[in-house]
């Protein structure tokens, strides 16, 4: 029998259409080079384009649980924002019950501080996540209508039980030494804190995108968001797959609203629901369901933001807007369409 | 004649109708039944809201659309009076053209948001207008030069519908006749107007299709209907009436401001009303508006009795607390989206079967 006939042929992309499918990387370069013509000092642009950076990687944590649950699950959690608050508040507490350790001047102490307080409020987030599957979004799968309105719901009722636990007031805190401060390049300086959280993002990034190409679950979850029945059928239980992501997504959510608490030093039961409006952004950017559109989204968003704020304060928030307008224009589904095999 | 008035959409329970009558009764005999300042207050944001609600369930309910840019309209209808009163002074010309002006901004930009997402997906929509409208709230705060920033606006009316002028020199059942009871029926009568007209687009062979669009789109575009076409005129037109909602809040307080037209708290407050009083008629909104704004005014009273009565009991009494209200109407809409998905009306009209 001839080999040949049964190997399946698979047709080269033409150049054309890999450096299209490649372009939506080049946005961030191509956004900095846009920023430093326009801001035009060189150091006030690094001192920007690092806190655009670490405000994009913060971004990315909040948002990339939302949107891989959106891709695989088809659920849409307008509460997401109710993790990142409560995170924030639990990290805080957290912190503060380490006063002393977040006080000495010891990094190695100030490190196990806020890592502490971010595994507390991962942990945190995480079994809530858990609480959120089960009590509020299981029963409306499939139904976008009611997972908005139910999701909405759970929001503001979470909302409200962080003014019954925490009280009304805002909390402040200041960030522990080792992250106090500024590292200064040349004439640039950058505060540390922007550093590590670049670091942090990029690691987490890493580290998804590895679990995603090179592990079975990553396969799984892949295989789940093109065809969540084709999964169940050949054996796995897509349910608990569902159930994993969801906690891991709102884990996610709990470590960035502590590193956007950190960022801010001060935290108030409304923070989630409002950051959430750039992580909204940042997922329609990316591709509702891309983890790597969700990254360059908010890397963009960040720079954005940052920039304008610098260049023309009174508009930064609409010229978030204005990009996701721009992009929408270009690519209708976002930067990365996910692919459903419906 | 009176099912011509209601284009042929009756309550169809006894109870219901009872209720509607009850509220439309009080409603137009507010300022005699119920004397006072704050009643008063209380009944004008009742059908203000009314109209503001069944404006939503155009869209929520009737289209199966879900859009956190209610509030934007509202305001660019508030700010619409408010400014054309403020920069040409209190005439009813500043104030017809203000209210147009607003109305027709407000066309405009729900034209451009839902030509722009409504052709992806339902959800896209829900996210984009989330981030327009919060941006808006920002943006209209920054431009203190022109909309007066957090502080907003404060400007006059027309002479004959403030409190100054006097159309009847003695008291007429005890309460006065002045330019603020004018302003009170001016308020009444615009929004029974704009129900009925919202009650005839409903029950109109366009709010026919919309219904046939919010079920089943892929059908209903088969059968060759513009599905696109259809769902963007309904954020239209719930744009418009939201906007004239807002110019008659901003006839009615004489102030406008974001905290009062803006703000994300009312917009969670007209999905409560819309969810609570009955998605898909515009006979929940009368209801959910209604039952909420009162609960709103006199409910928290209601806590704080219950509150002081738990003070030994330390969790319970912050969980009764006057400023946890809307914990328990959080609780309430969960509940009602899962197990009474029409709400109190859908409810009512059940329970008749």
């Amino acid at each position: 029998m001839n080999e040949t006939a049964i190997k399946p042929r698979i047709e080269k992309v033409p150049l054309r259409e890999q450096v299209l499918q490649k372009l939506p990387v080049l946005l961030v370069p191509i956004l900095a080079l846009l920023g430093l013509a326009a801001i035009g000092n060189p150091a006030s642009w690094l001192t920007l384009t690092v806190a655009g950076l670490a405000m994009g990687m913060m971004i990315f944590i909040m948002a990339s649980g939302l949107t891989v649950v959106f891709g695989l699950m088809d659920v849409i959690n307008f509460g997401h924002g109710a993790f990142v608050t409560v995170g924030a508040f639990v990290g805080f507490t957290v912190l503060a019950w380490l006063a002393g350790w977040t006080a000495s001047p010891s990094v190695m102490l100030n490190l196990a501080a806020v890592l502490i307080a971010i595994l507390a409020a991962m942990g945190v987030t995480g079994l809530l996540g858990y609480a959120f599957e089960r009590v509020i979004v299981m029963p409306v799968y499939g139904e976008h209508l009611k997972q908005i309105l139910v999701t909405m719901g759970g929001l503001i009722v979470a909302q409200q039980m962080i003014h019954v636990v925490w009280g009304p007031d805002e909390l402040h805190i200041s960030r522990p030494e080792a992250f106090q401060g500024s590292v200064v390049f040349g004439e640039a300086a950058i505060e540390k804190y922007r550093l590590v959280a670049v670091a942090i993002g990029l690691a987490l990034f890493l580290a998804m995108r590895h679990v995603l190409k090179n592990t079975k679950v990553g396969l799984l979850v892949r295989a789940g968001v093109e065809n969540g029945e084709m999964v169940e059928a050949l054996g796995y239980r897509i349910r608990r797959l569902f159930l994993i992501v969801f906690m891991t997504g709102s884990a996610l959510a709990g470590l960035g609203g502590v590193m956007w608490g950190l960022y801010q030093e001060t935290i108030t039961a409304h923070m989630g629901s409002e950051i959430m409006v750039l992580v909204f952004i940042v997922v329609i950017i990316g591709g509702l369901g891309s983890v790597e559109g969700c990254f360059i989204g908010a890397l963009l968003v960040g720079l954005l933001a940052n920039y304008t704020a610098f260049l023309a304060p009174k508009v930064a928030l609409i010229s978030t807007i204005a990009l996701m307008v721009v992009i929408l224009m270009w690519r209708p589904q976002g930067l990365y369409p996910v692919v459903k095999a419906k | 004649m009176l099912t011509r008035l209601l284009s042929g959409d009756t309550p169809r329970s006894g109870l219901l109708t009872l209720l509607l009558v009850a509220v439309l009764i009080s409603l137009a005999f507010a300022p005699f039944l119920f004397p006072g300042t704050k009643s008063l207050e209380t009944a004008a944001r009742i059908c203000i809201f009314i109209v503001l609600v069944a404006s939503y369930d155009l869209l929520l309910g009737y289209s199966g659309i879900v859009s956190f840019a209610h509030t934007m309209f509202f305001g660019i209808g508030a700010y619409g009076t408010a400014l054309a009163l403020s920069t040409s002074g209190p005439s009813y010309w500043s104030l017809t053209w203000g209210t147009l002006a607003g109305a027709f901004v407000a066309a405009v930009f729900a034209l451009a948001i839902g030509l722009f997402s409504l052709r992806v997906k339902a959800i896209f929509f829900a996210m984009v207008t989330l981030a327009v409208a919060s941006a808006f709230a920002v943006f209209v705060s920054q431009m203190s030069w022109l909309t007066g920033g957090e502080d907003g606006l404060n400007y006059k009316i027309p002479r004959e519908l403030t409190p100054a002028f006097k159309l009847v020199n003695d008291k007429v059942f005890g309460v006065r006749i002045n330019g603020k009871l004018l302003a009170y029926y001016l308020v009444f009568f615009a929004s029974l107007t704009l129900f009925l007209v919202m009650l005839r687009i409903v029950n109109s062979p366009f709010g026919r299709t919309l219904k046939a669009v919010r079920d089943n789109a892929f059908r209903a575009e088969a059968i060759g209907y513009k599905v696109v076409w259809y769902r963007t005129t309904a954020t239209v037109l719930s744009a418009v009436m939201a906007a004239l909602a807002g110019s008659l809040l901003a006839i009615w307080l004489r102030y406008t401001g974001p905290a009062t037209t803006l703000s994300m708290e009312i917009m969670i407050d007209i999905l409560l009303m819309v969810v609570i009083g009955g998605m898909g008629t515009l006979y929940g909104a009368v209801l959910g508006a209604t039952l909420f704004i009162l609960a709103q005014t006199y409910l928290q009273n209601l806590m704080g009795v219950a509150a002081e009565a738990t003070s030994a009991v330390p969790l319970v009494s912050t969980l009764v607390a006057p400023e946890r209200w809307l914990l328990w109407l959080g609780v309430l809409f969960i509940l009602s989206v899962y197990f009474f998905p029409s709400g109190i009306v859908g409810r009512l009209r059940a329970g008749r079967a």
